[in-house]
């Protein structure tokens, strides 16, 4: 029924009730653990944007618009990948196999071989599902969900074992010097302007920036993208109108799972430089809540990772200064996600009262 | 003594069974109900005539419940009665049977009728009543059916008569059905009308919405036409005709017949040899059917839905598989396997007006532009370069075919789903008839259509006839078979039953064949 609402209201309002209601509960959770809700804001806002913590910040919001982005494009054509998880840490295997591989002479050629061998394992994790999916019915939600867990293991199995550098951690060795990829330090130093010269953020937030960009292009003016989002409206019209269903899932599902892994670039090349263990933290499934905040769409996504890559650095924030516990943070987390993604109509439908003036009761 | 005088006193003054004061009812800024006041005698059947939207439907929702009115006041057999839900409805006596069942497929008929209506926690006693209730309002209404039957093994008829049955398990005294004929054979329809004539002797008040003036004047005592949410008129049927009611309908003047001059048969275009399709149950849907198409003619396939019909299109329309048989087009077979495209099949000529247009033929959410180039976006002159769509052009070309078409508001960035049902019909149409196709099959081309619109459709179809086309038509409304078809073929249970012409035939003879009777082989 959003088809009536005005756009302001549908994407601006809405997502900011009900964020609001969810940082009001959260606010009575931090009450009750004894602390000032305004000192926890406080300390968040800080944390995560001040010139040390902005760098942790947008590196984490880099994550989550690749990972967003997966299952927004995923889900135009009304496919639901709850695999990024998976289909991020298997493409960091790929990065490492492919960087240990050659010693790299310049960080441009590695990037673009780190980007395709992310893209290409990500792309082949995902699929697998969309393959069952497309010919066989298997539900692709379950399918992802089971991804996730036999790509943990098989992460956690090469970096114990093929992949694991010398030593006794479950980490592998470290990529050649020339796989570096510049950090936002070194870009902005170019220019002459100052950052964190620690900050993980580098030149992958680009890249993402570059990936919203390339999404809606593809979604809203290519042939590709239209036939996408009319399999999504509608299965029986798109088979009427020649598009095949087989098809799309499985273009949908390739470079829903290509984005995810690009996430690995960020991670593994860019930050770590190596290969450990629990590499995703998550982000895979943090891209769900950024997608269904950011509406599917690449500048909601944008706008939604920003929000918890603020969320995930001003949290580790309130941990270090007042001591509030790391599981408060996932539990406000949680709270956005449980409000924006599933308690929507808590606030749609008074607003399409207000709006529309309908007192509808039940279907016609 | 006192229960005398009290009978007494409640004949003196026979309320009426409703009574509707001052209704109106918005969304947003739709007003779908301006200001209504209608009156319908105790034991009367009443009909609601009006075009698609003119809001008979939310009305009757309003009655039953559904919704609740912005204004106005509801009396049931004189005494103010607030109905808030369908319990509330249920309480006041009031029935309704829905244009779409409001049936448990996998349940059988007894407990479809008490679910809901249970009593006690375990079933066994309701179970008993309602065997024992069932069987005297079978026997007092002609409503035989089966207790222990599956809904899904049933007839549309039969499982219109458990939706009639369950209203009168629940003591309905006010019976409200929404297009009760939209699914039934000519026969079946009379054996409804016969129903409702006895639950009317019975003292039931009759409530029946529908779009065919034809019922209106053969069941109905009275009748009511609304317009764009206004009651305009409320008559005695004796008093009036259909084309009056058209005419209050609309609010002008309407051909009721269709205008055409006689068909000039050309050489044969399409070739269908003794195709079957078995689904994936297993059920037989199409049984050899083997038929001609030539040029300059509209072939029309009658038939209650649901008897083969939609298969027959999907599997020339490339959307559906053919399990054995072939389609000839130009003499030359096309792919009537699973791997058949539908996108190939318009590069053949054939264009298709799908029976859904809202799952099939539109993507609602897409804007009319990317609408009108639907199924041929891959078309060169729809396409940019590197994958693009070519934008600029498609939104062109839509404003063409919304002016041509007579497609109202000419806004191309409009969704689909704000259009009229006439409108949203009108762009599928637009978007084949102007691939200048060889074949148009075109599956119930007025369904939920205006009236104002239907003469508009019916015509561009018999242009496209006039220029030497073949048509396929199909469709469940008989007089839109007798109306467009130069020819009629009617379907049964996958088979085709019969061909007549148009002219040597008649609607009793076309409603047994479409019953599975053959009446030559009877006489």
């Amino acid at each position: 029924m959003n088809k009536n609402l005005p756009k302001w209201v549908d994407l601006g309002l809405i997502p900011l009730l009900t964020l609001f209601l969810a940082f009001a509960v959260s606010g009575l959770v931090v009450m009750s653990i004894g602390q000032n809700p305004i000192e926890v804001v406080r300390v968040m806002i800080q944390g995560a944007f001040n010139p040390f913590g902005i760098g942790h910040t947008l590196y984490f919001t880099t994550n989550f618009i690749f990972t967003g982005l997966a299952v927004a494009v995923a889900f135009h054509a009304r496919l639901f990948n709850i695999g990024g998880e998976g289909q991020a840490g298997i493409a960091g295997v790929g990065v490492t196999l492919i960087m240990l591989s050659v010693d790299w002479p310049h960080w441009t050629v590695a990037l673009v071989a780190g980007t395709v061998a992310a893209m290409a394992f990500g792309a082949a994790w995902a699929a697998i599902p969309a393959y069952l999916q497309a010919k066989r019915g298997s539900h692709i939600v379950i399918t992802t969900i089971m991804f996730n867990l036999i790509a943990t293991a098989v992460v956690g199995y090469l970096l114990v074992g093929p992949l694991q550098a010398e030593g006794s951690l479950p980490e592998s060795p470290k990529f050649p010097d020339g796989a570096a990829l510049p950090t936002l330090h070194d870009i902005l130093g170019v220019v002459g302007i100052e950052f964190d010269r620690f900050a993980p953020v580098n030149i992958s937030f680009f890249l993402a920036l570059i990936a919203a960009l390339l999404v809606w292009i593809l979604i809203w003016k290519t042939r590709l993208g239209y036939e996408m989002r009319a399999f999504g409206h509608s299965e029986r019209a798109a088979v009427y109108a020649g598009i095949s269903p087989m098809k799309i899932t499985m273009v949908a599902m390739l470079i829903s799972g290509a984005l995810s892994g690009m996430m690995a670039v960020n991670t593994v090349q860019g930050e770590a430089e190596r290969l450990v263990l629990g590499a995703v933290e998550g982000a895979g499934f943090i891209g769900i809540a950024v997608a269904l905040m950011g509406r599917s769409h690449p500048v909601g996504v944008l706008l939604a990772a920003f929000l918890f890559g603020i969320l995930t650095q001003g949290g580790a924030e309130l941990q270090f200064a007042l001591g509030i516990p790391a599981q408060m943070i996932t539990v406000i987390q949680a709270l956005i996600i449980m409000f924006t993604g599933s308690l929507e109509n808590m606030v749609r439908i008074p607003l399409e009262k207000i709006f529309l003036n309908t007192g509808k009761r039940g279907q016609a | 003594m006192s229960e005398v005088t009290e009978n007494a006193g409640r004949l003196d003054a026979v309320a009426p069974a409703i009574e509707l004061i001052g209704i109106s009812k918005a969304f947003g800024p739709v007003q779908a109900n301006k200001d209504i006041s209608m009156t319908v005698a105790k034991g009367a059947i009443h009909g609601i005539v009006g075009e698609n939207g003119a809001g008979k439907s939310t009305l009757m929702s309003i009655l039953y419940g559904f919704y609740k009115a912005d204004k106005g006041s509801v009396k049931i057999d004189g005494a103010p009665t607030v109905i808030s839900d369908s319990h509330d409805a249920i309480a006041a006596g009031i029935g309704m049977v829905h244009q779409h069942f409001m049936l448990v497929e996998n349940f059988t008929v007894l407990e479809n009728v008490i679910l809901g209506a249970e009593d006690g926690a375990t079933l066994g006693s309701s179970r008993r009543r309602a065997r024992k209730e069932l069987k005297e309002l079978a026997d007092e209404y002609e409503l035989d059916v089966n207790p222990d039957a599956v809904i899904e093994d049933i007839s549309v008829g039969f499982q219109q008569r458990v939706e009639i049955l369950k209203a009168l398990y629940r003591q309905a005294e006010i019976l409200i059905l929404d297009e009760p004929t939209g699914v039934l054979t000519p026969d079946e329809a009379d054996h409804l009308f016969r129903i409702l004539r006895n639950l009317k002797e019975q003292g039931k008040t009759i409530v029946i919405i529908t779009h065919k003036l034809r019922e209106i004047m053969d069941v109905t005592d009275s009748v009511s036409v609304m317009r764009r949410g206004e009651m305009t008129k409320t008559i005695a049927t004796a008093t009036t005709s259909p084309e009056d009611l058209a005419e209050a309908m609309v609010g002008r003047r309407v051909l009721l017949e269709v205008d055409k001059k006689p068909a000039v048969v050309g050489e044969t275009v399409m070739e269908v040899r003794d195709l079957s399709v078995t689904d994936i149950h297993g059920v037989k849907k199409l049984k050899h059917v083997s038929l001609e198409l030539k040029r300059g003619e509209i072939l029309g396939i009658a038939g209650v839905a649901g008897n083969g019909q939609s298969e027959l299109l999907e599997v020339i329309s490339g959307i559906g598989a053919a399990t054995s048989g072939e389609v000839l087009m130009h003499g030359e077979s096309i792919d009537v396997s699973k791997h058949a495209n539908a996108q190939l099949r318009r590069h053949r000529g054939i264009s298709h007006v799908p029976e859904d247009r809202h799952q099939r033929g539109l993507v609602m959410p897409f804007m009319t532009w990317e609408n009108t180039a639907f199924g041929y976006h891959n078309e060169p002159e729809y396409s940019g370069k590197f994958g693009l769509a070519n934008q600029k052009y498609m939104l062109e070309d839509a404003r063409g075919k919304m002016e041509r078409f007579d497609i109202r508001p000419v806004i191309p960035t409009l969704v689909a789903h704000h259009f009229s049902g006439g409108n949203q019909q009108k762009i599928v149409l637009a978007r084949e008839i102007e691939r200048n196709p060889d074949v148009l099959l075109i599956g119930q081309p007025t369904r939920g259509v205006d009236i104002g619109a239907i003469e508009f459709i019916h015509q561009q179809i018999v242009n496209l006839r006039d220029a030497g086309k073949a048509i396929l038509l199909v469709s469940v409304e008989l007089d839109e078979i007798q109306a467009l078809s130069d020819r009629i073929l009617v379907m049964f249970d996958g088979v085709i039953q019969g061909e007549r012409m148009p002219e040597d035939t008649n609607e009793g003879e076309l409603g047994l064949l479409m019953a599975g009777v053959d009446p030559e082989a009877q006489s």
